[in-house]
């Protein structure tokens, strides 16, 4: 390789300022926004001339809110632990046993995870009005197991295929039944993975919009980013912009915190040492 | 403890290929037994099944007197070492070598007093709270040893426990290995394919080709009596030299020169219903400098000239290396496949090269044109098309026999027979069945 000529430098110094300002910049002018009072949010200028916190006091006194918030978090939750304990099972499956089905398993979870989401809408709705799953928990949970796993499944088997297998067949030797097997020798081995997918899964489900907006009515099951929608001005005439804003800010932080978390977890590896290097 | 039976074992995997021939083995209660072979042959696949974590196709396995084919490895009661050891990197030394016991929900207290005495005997006791990324190499194998012997098991399995040490630790390790064998006295079965230390370590051998054993006798047994060409070269390092000879009215007539066979050995060649055309095995240590060949010796043995090509002092003695034409070549299975696992190839030159050891005393130098004497007794010779040793063919009927030499004061006293022995009748059958499947079986054999 070269050296990095000072033209290169400064040539991809522009296009990556460029990319980051890109990326960046709405979500500074939402910040922005999210701190104007109702008034303010024509002015053009970037920094608001008047800050103010009512924007973030109002969505969180408001149930209409608080409650969507909650399900955000519980149905992103339980999706979550769903979607990774049953992945991990199917993905240990796909990674280290051969049985009639497997590329015909691969082949559907693929498919799944192809499929135009917005083309299933129609006839899930109709399915979940049937089973009475229309605006609950469920409704939502269910779906969002069934997209996560097929993301879940192609993670987790790649981290399954890294284990070394003799660690299982020692697992075996030294008394341990195949479940024992999986349970403390190989699952904490793929714990990082496990977390890797685990953040992909709740991620999906806590930036759904679709869904949330198709399966729900009341905010008794509706997702915050349902939610931000039927939020209503001060008057009639008052687009509610700020509250918008200000609950797009509030979504947005605990997946901020969630990737700083969990980023070194990610990275590191647990398998090392295990066998000779 | 338990002694280990396998009867007609085979091992066939789902893609058809045959891993495992028809293996039969009485292993005894305490004994130490190396399966050894090149890759591919099947051993490992062998002891995965002892140990429970292949399906045997056919046969019967008994572990202590108890068929245990369908039984889970936790039933069977067996520890295994594994050449990447496979220590739980999650889990410090000391969870690692109680895992088993945790796993049978032993008191904690037992736990602790047996990890602690393992570590005591495997030198271990300062590493007992490290994880495994911070062992290095020799710690890890001896943690993974700690690990099968916390467990005070049935039966030791090991797979290839030192491959993963560098030269000077194997040895130091191996010697570890049999003295732990002999202090705990548990049967041992133990994968390698390093022939010296299958050698050094068993008291019993089983030498194994393409999913069918060979031969399983004791190291002894396996050098001076070797049932087959494959075995005659498997074992022995350097490797036993062989050339193509032609029988004429008793006398063997190849590239070295011509051996007169003596009566009884003679009779067993032709008694065999060979051709005339077969394959001559010598051992290194079978030539010597003529120069120092004692008068009595000379007799039993033939002088021929060769120039050296290149000669090898290791101090105790000389490696020196001749080339000799092929003659109609020697074409074996058995051969190539050796020569593929060593690496080796033919010299390339339309000869053979020849290696023998001498006495350190020799003034033979390299490029020189030197007379050697090769002793004719320790003759081994081979039926080119089944591979069998024909130099052994009278001591299977007699049963009380005598070395393939009948005169010579310091001829060869073979060991006990043991009944264990393979039949060499059956093992020339197996191999003459076995060269369609030698591709296969060598496919399955890696999959292990």
């Amino acid at each position: 390789m070269a050296a990095i000529t000072p033209r290169q430098r400064t040539g991809w110094a522009t296009a990556n300022f460029v990319v980051i300002a890109l990326a960046l910049i709405p979500v500074l002018w939402l910040v922005s926004l999210s701190f104007k009072t109702p008034t303010a949010v024509l002015d053009p200028s970037f920094i608001p001339a008047q800050w103010t916190w009512g924007n973030y006091s109002g969505i969180l006194t408001s149930s209409q809110f608080i409650r969507p918030l909650a399900n955000s978090i519980g149905i992103g939750i339980i999706s979550t632990v769903i979607a990774v304990v049953l992945a991990s099972m199917a993905a240990y499956a796909v990674a280290r046993l051969r049985f009639p089905g497997k590329g015909l398993l691969i082949g559907m979870s693929l498919l799944i995870a192809m499929f135009p989401l917005i083309a299933l809408v129609t006839p899930l709705f109709t399915i979940e009005r049937a089973l009475g799953l229309f605006n609950t928990w469920p409704g939502l949970i269910i779906p969002y197991v069934t997209f996560g796993l097929p993301l879940g499944i192609y993670t987790l088997s790649a981290f399954f295929r890294e284990i070394p297998w003799e660690l299982e067949k020692a697992a075996k030797v030294d008394g341990a039944s195949p479940f024992q097997a999986f349970v403390k020798v190989i699952a904490p081995l793929a714990a990082p993975g496990m977390v890797t997918t685990g953040i992909l899964v709740f991620l999906a489900c806590w930036n759904d919009f679709l869904l949330a907006i198709s399966f729900t009515s009341t905010i008794s099951a509706r997702t915050a980013p349902a939610a931000m929608q039927y939020f209503s001005g001060g008057s009639v005439f008052t687009i509610p912009t700020g509250p918008i804003a200000a609950a797009a800010v509030v979504i947005t932080i605990p997946i901020v915190i969630f990737v700083l978390f969990f980023q070194r977890r990610i990275v590191a590896g647990l398998t090392s040492g295990a066998v000779k290097g | 403890m338990a002694e280990i039976v396998l009867e007609h074992i085979t091992k066939r995997f789902p893609d058809g290929s045959l891993a495992v021939n028809d293996f039969n083995l009485d292993i005894a209660d305490g004994e130490f037994v190396i399966l050894v072979g090149p890759s591919g042959c099947g051993k490992s696949t062998t002891l995965n099944m002892i140990a429970g974590l292949e399906d045997i196709t056919s046969g019967e396995l008994l572990i202590g007197g108890q068929v245990v084919n369908t039984k889970s490895p936790k039933d069977r009661d067996i520890a295994m070492v594994f050449q990447s050891y496979a220590l739980y990197p999650h889990m410090t030394v000391r969870e690692n070598m109680g895992f088993a016991l945790k796993l049978a929900k032993t008191p904690q207290a037992t736990i602790t007093q047996k990890v602690d005495e393992a570590a005591r005997v495997l030198d271990l006791t300062q590493l007992l709270d490290r994880r495994p990324a911070n062992l290095s190499g020799g710690q890890r194998q001896r943690v993974a040893m700690g690990r099968a012997i916390v467990r005070d098991p049935a039966a030791f399995l090991m797979d290839e426990p030192l491959s993963n040490l560098d030269a000077k630790l194997r040895v130091q390790t191996r010697t570890e290995v049999s003295r732990l064998q002999r202090r705990l006295g548990t049967t041992m079965v133990y994968v390698t394919h390093d022939q010296v230390e299958a050698l050094t370590l068993g008291d019993r051998v089983a030498v194994m080709r393409t999913g069918v054993l060979q031969q399983a006798a004791s190291p002894k047994e396996l050098y001076e009596r070797p049932v087959n060409l494959f075995v005659a070269g498997f074992i022995g390092s350097p490797a036993m030299n062989f050339m193509a000879g032609t029988l004429e009215e008793g006398v063997l007539r190849t590239s070295l020169g011509e051996f007169r066979l003596s009566d009884r050995l003679r009779r067993e060649v032709e008694s065999s219903g060979t051709g005339r055309e077969v394959i001559v095995g010598l051992r290194p240590e079978n030539f010597e400098d003529v120069a120092l060949v004692s008068p009595d010796n000379r007799p039993h043995g033939i002088t021929f000239h060769a120039t050296i090509d290149v000669l090898e002092s290791l101090g105790s003695d000389v490696f020196v290396y001749f080339t000799r034409e092929l003659g109609h070549g020697v074409n074996s299975a058995e051969l190539e496949e050796l020569a593929r696992d060593s690496g080796r190839t033919d010299s390339g030159e339309g000869g053979e090269t020849i290696v023998a050891r001498l006495d350190a005393a020799t003034r033979i130098a390299e490029g020189q044109d030197a007379e050697l004497w090769v002793d004719s007794r320790a003759m081994h010779i081979f039926d080119p098309a089944t591979g069998r040793n024909l130099s052994l063919a009278g001591d299977d009927d007699g049963g009380a026999a005598t070395a393939q030499t009948a005169s010579g004061a310091d001829a060869v006293q073979p060991d006990a027979v043991q009944p264990e022995t393979v039949d060499p009748n059956a093992t020339a059958t197996d191999i003459r069945a076995v060269p369609g499947q030698a591709g296969q079986a060598g496919q399955g054999g890696e999959a292990t």
